[in-house]
């Protein structure tokens, strides 16, 4: 039986041995692998790109003071980007199952409809939830759209929920029990985070000073982004940083709305608000590509 | 000698739901094309899987007749100059030209003889234009920007004439007589025939045809030890989201059991895809049939991932049930304070009094009233929150639990419904008024700050709560004034009676204009409109009802044009001998027996107005110089309108001429 992180291993070098770029997580928090950067804006434009990397994303509504055995405030996804999506790229994924020791002859496995949306990214896309044995244990996804841009050149995004996959792999009932290595269970390295994080989501998170710092990085977004048609040297503009305000917008609303902070209908507006901004970095994106391009 | 034709568009995983539609628009596609080429033919069937969509046209010819297509010129005495430029059109010598005769004179023309093309051909270019058609309600590009758009990838395709592969390439893929066995326990590349296809698929774990698939679930289901809730929607969709269907029976620990049937159904059947199996006596057992994509599961590994992931999900139900109790729903009224309805309409708190007070306004029971102010509260439980579905049925299941009367939990039960068209209204009366109270309020407030659907938008599903109320009225047998109901909003009543429409029209079967006619009469109870409908119906068919209501409409003109405005009453002496006395005698006659009859009776007798009526307008003058004799028999004829307009309005029916 495999460890966490020897299945991890496995994933990681299926995809290195298929070009694949293997990268680090992304440092500053996500609700999910398709924010960080190496997906969100490397699927704009024409450029191939093929990328590999674990992020832990972060969605505080989610979190049960870890006593719910299936469910994490944060969990981690290992994102891969195929760009552009080979025409065999199911049967690729097939064989990554297969490496990781799920002999597929003797399992079912269906692909069912699920198309992913975004609405704070502007982003969506075709695709499904790919179920074995009745266990939903990966998102496929060919991106349509991101940042409200269509996309030049259609990829592949799978993503696979790892605590489940192993969970299943090492016939344990709580993601808890998941060894992550000999010696050491995944509650073992989780679980206070889990506890803490799960008291301060949902009962200290100061919600004015959320909403304070939410305007603040919303207006060093909006800033940036109405800095750049001025800027002198393009190529040399921070869309990178522009980018990481929106993430950081990103958190906090996810941080608010699990404080209960955000009523369904304030809900549709501060979503409007991420949006405007992943839209508008998007579009800084393209053309300093194009910029560089040129 | 007749030729064969098959087609396979091999596709990444489509949607279950639009395999069926999209089958359909294919061959409608193909058949108009070998229809509208001469091929002669007929599709023999359309079938699919996930992974293709096939098509399979028999007594095809190879070849396109032969035709003839002939081009008219100038006339013949416009000269040899109009004839020359006749056949530099035509791109022939003048020698080639014919003449016909037409009744305006001699023309020049010219007969080509068109050649008929190989039926491969015509097919290999038509098809990518047929693919690209096939209605899909969402598609996907996937080459690239501006590339080709389908439900999802196409990987192969098959296209066999006869023996032979018909050439042609969409989305890069181009068309061979290679297909694809299951993504697992089949070969990735085989080489098929028209004749084999079927076969050599099968071979491969690949059952092309839905009924086979559907019959090996069946025969499956059969083979259990235990019996399995029939439910064929659910059959339908493992049918078409599998290539290879085995259904395996699994089972969880009996302590579940005591979770709401509902819940566990809920998981089993809308999570999870799980038949869900029953006892002797119906009810539920401890078991689920999960229909797998394989042949089979000799080691029971698919069974025991299946069996984990339900434990799963019935443990979270479970933990959900236990937190749920720690505060009964009574205590829960105040906490939905803090859940938003909508911005403007305020919460879930105000919504629940404001229903609260229309089950009063139309005179409910305590129990209504009462079910009215618990009925929202199970938005804020743990198990709505995860099954969202079940609003409603768990507020009633737990206000059952908690002790609430009969009458209580089970209008809390079922005062979402009914959910569709297709739906039952609640079982109760208390149910009946409190669905009927949340609807309206929800439709009374929405249509008061300007939330009207627009279009294909209705965020709100105020049509749903809109066909909720026509239902429960009309099926529920309430007697309610539809346009009292809709309140002082003139939009909200036209939006309710345009549901009322549609409902006995498209639901109950009714003519549009006989519902047109029942509503322009003085009835807005539904109960009532269907009692008016049923005898319009009855009558319409018979000889003398169309014709009396196009004199109506007649009649409805005359008064119209003459400005009518009633004024003295009839004034009998003025009546002249013959046709216009006859109609009066008829009408005080037809009053008399119509009047405390029930409606087909009275429409009945109405309809023996119509030798009066033809008479008189066939003799009688109405607008004669005379005002006082005018103004007469405008009213006689205002008399008639009135007195038997009350059923229904005869000037709606449309009369077929």
């Amino acid at each position: 039986m495999d460890s966490f992180q020897q299945t991890l291993f496995k994933l990681k070098q299926y995809w290195a041995q298929r070009g694949a770029i293997i990268q680090e997580p992304y440092d500053v928090e996500v609700g999910a692998g398709t924010m960080c950067p190496e997906t969100f804006l490397r699927v704009l434009g024409p450029k191939p790109y093929r990328v590999a990397y674990v992020q832990p994303s972060r969605r505080p509504a989610d979190g049960r003071y870890g006593e719910n055995p299936n469910r994490l405030y944060k969990h981690q996804q290992l994102q891969v980007i195929l760009k552009p999506a080979p025409e065999d790229v199911l049967e690729q994924y097939l064989g990554s199952l297969e490496a990781i020791g799920i002999d597929l002859t003797k399992h079912d496995i269906k692909f069912e409809e699920d198309n992913w949306e975004s609405p704070t990214l502007g982003a969506w896309g075709i695709g499904w939830q790919v179920m074995l044995d009745g266990m939903e244990i990966t998102q496929f996804t060919y991106f349509q759209q991101c940042g409200g841009v269509d996309l030049e050149v259609v990829p592949a995004e799978i993503t696979y929920g790892l605590e489940r996959l192993t969970a299943f792999l090492q016939g344990v009932e709580s993601v808890y029990d998941i060894e992550w290595t000999t010696g050491f269970k995944y509650s073992d390295v989780r679980l206070a985070d889990e506890q803490q994080f799960s008291v301060y989501n949902f009962e200290m998170a100061d919600v004015a000073t959320l909403w304070k710092l939410f305007d603040l990085h919303e207006g060093e977004c909006q800033r940036l982004i109405d800095a750049y048609a001025e800027y002198p040297d393009k190529s040399r503009f921070p869309v990178l940083p522009t980018y990481d305000q929106v993430l950081k917008c990103s958190n906090l609303f996810n941080l608010l709305d699990a404080r209960g902070a955000i009523s369904v209908t304030e809900r549709v507006g501060v979503i409007g608000r991420v949006r405007k901004l992943a839209v508008g970095v998007a579009n800084l994106w393209v053309a300093q590509q194009q910029e560089v391009a040129a | 000698m007749p030729v064969s034709f098959l087609l396979e568009l091999g596709c990444e995983e489509i949607p279950d739901w639009m395999i069926g539609t999209a089958l359909e628009d294919l061959k409608a596609q193909f058949q108009k094309l070998i229809d509208a080429s001469s091929l002669g033919g007929t599709v023999a069937w359309v079938d699919g899987t996930p992974r293709r969509l096939v098509l399979r046209a028999d007594n095809l010819i190879d070849r396109q007749p032969d035709s003839e297509e002939v081009a008219m010129g100038p006339p013949m005495a416009a000269g040899p100059g109009a004839a020359t430029g006749f056949a530099k059109k035509m791109g022939v010598s003048v020698d080639d030209l014919q003449t016909v005769k037409s009744a305006k004179g001699e023309y020049f023309s010219y007969t080509r003889q068109i050649k008929g093309r190989p039926t491969a051909e015509i097919i290999a270019e038509a098809i990518p234009g047929i693919v690209q058609k096939i209605y899909f309600p969402k598609t996907m590009y996937w080459t690239g920007k501006g590339g080709f758009r389908f439900i999802r990838p196409i990987r192969w395709i098959v296209a066999l004439l006869g023996a032979d592969v018909v050439p042609f390439e969409i989305a890069g893929v181009k068309s061979g007589n290679i297909s694809q066995g299951h993504r697992r326990l089949g070969a990735s590349s085989i080489t098929v025939t028209i004749e084999n296809y079927v076969e050599e698929l099968r071979k491969n774990y690949v059952l092309v045809l839905a009924a086979e698939r559907r019959a090996r679930i069946r025969a499956g289901l059969k083979k259990l030890s235990v019996p399995v809730k029939d439910d064929p929607k659910l059959l339908e969709t493992l049918t078409f989201i599998t290539e290879y269907p085995t259904p395996i029976l699994g089972g969880f620990d009996p302590q579940y059991l005591e979770l709401p049937s509902e819940v566990l159904v809920t998981v089993m059947r809308h999570h999870q895809k799980y038949f869900s199996c029953e006892n002797a006596d119906g009810t539920l057992a401890p078991n689920f049939v999960a229909v797998m994509n394989t042949d089979g599961d000799p080691d029971g590994l698919v069974r025991q991932g299946n069996e984990r992931v339900l434990r799963a999900r019935f443990n979270d139900a479970k933990f959900f049930y236990g937190v749920d109790q720690q505060k009964p729903l009574r205590d829960r009224v105040e906490d939905l304070g803090k859940v938003t309805f909508q911005a403007k309409l305020g919460s879930y708190l105000e919504k629940a009094h404001r229903i609260v007070d229309l089950v009063q306004e139309l005179g409910g029971s305590k129990n209504a009233e009462r079910a009215a102010l618990l009925c929202k509260t199970d938005l804020t439980t743990e198990m709505v929150k995860e099954f969202t579905d079940l609003q409603g049925v768990v507020g009633g299941l737990y206000a059952k639990a908690q002790g609430e009367p009969e009458g209580v939990w089970r209008a809390i039960y079922d005062h979402y419904k009914p959910l569709s068209m297709e739906d039952s209204v609640p079982a109760t009366q208390d149910g009946l008024i409190v669905a009927l109270a949340d609807k309206l309020d929800t439709l009374r407030g929405c249509f008061e700050v300007g939330l009207m659907p627009t279009g294909s938008k209705d965020p709100f599903a105020l049509r749903r709560a809109a066909q909720g109320v026509v239902k429960i009225l009309a099926e529920g047998k309430q007697d309610f004034d539809i346009k009292a109901l809709a309140g002082e909003n003139a939009y909200l009543r036209e939006f309710l009676l345009d549901r009322v429409r549609y409902y006995f029209r498209e639901v109950r079967g009714y003519k549009y204009d006989e519902v047109n006619a029942v509503l322009a009469s003085s009835s807005n109870s539904l109960r009532d409109v269907e009692e008016r409908l049923t005898a319009l119906k009855a009558v319409r068919p018979t000889e003398n009802f169309e014709p009396l209501a196009a004199s109506f409409k007649r009649i409805q003109n005359i008064l119209k044009q003459a400005d009518f405005k009633s004024g003295a009453p009839l004034d009998e002496s003025l009546l002249e001998d013959g046709p216009e006395k006859e109609l009066h005698a008829a009408f005080v006659q037809v009053r008399e027996q119509a009047k405390g009859a029930a409606y087909q009776p009275a429409l009945e007798a109405a309809a023996t107005l119509r030798p009066a009526v033809d008479k008189f307008f066939d003799k009688v003058m109405v607008n004669v110089p005379d005002e006082k004799l005018r103004q007469n028999r405008l009213t006689l004829l205002n008399g008639l309108l009135t007195g038997f307009s009350t059923i229904a309005d005869f000037s709606e029916i449309v009369v077929s001429s």
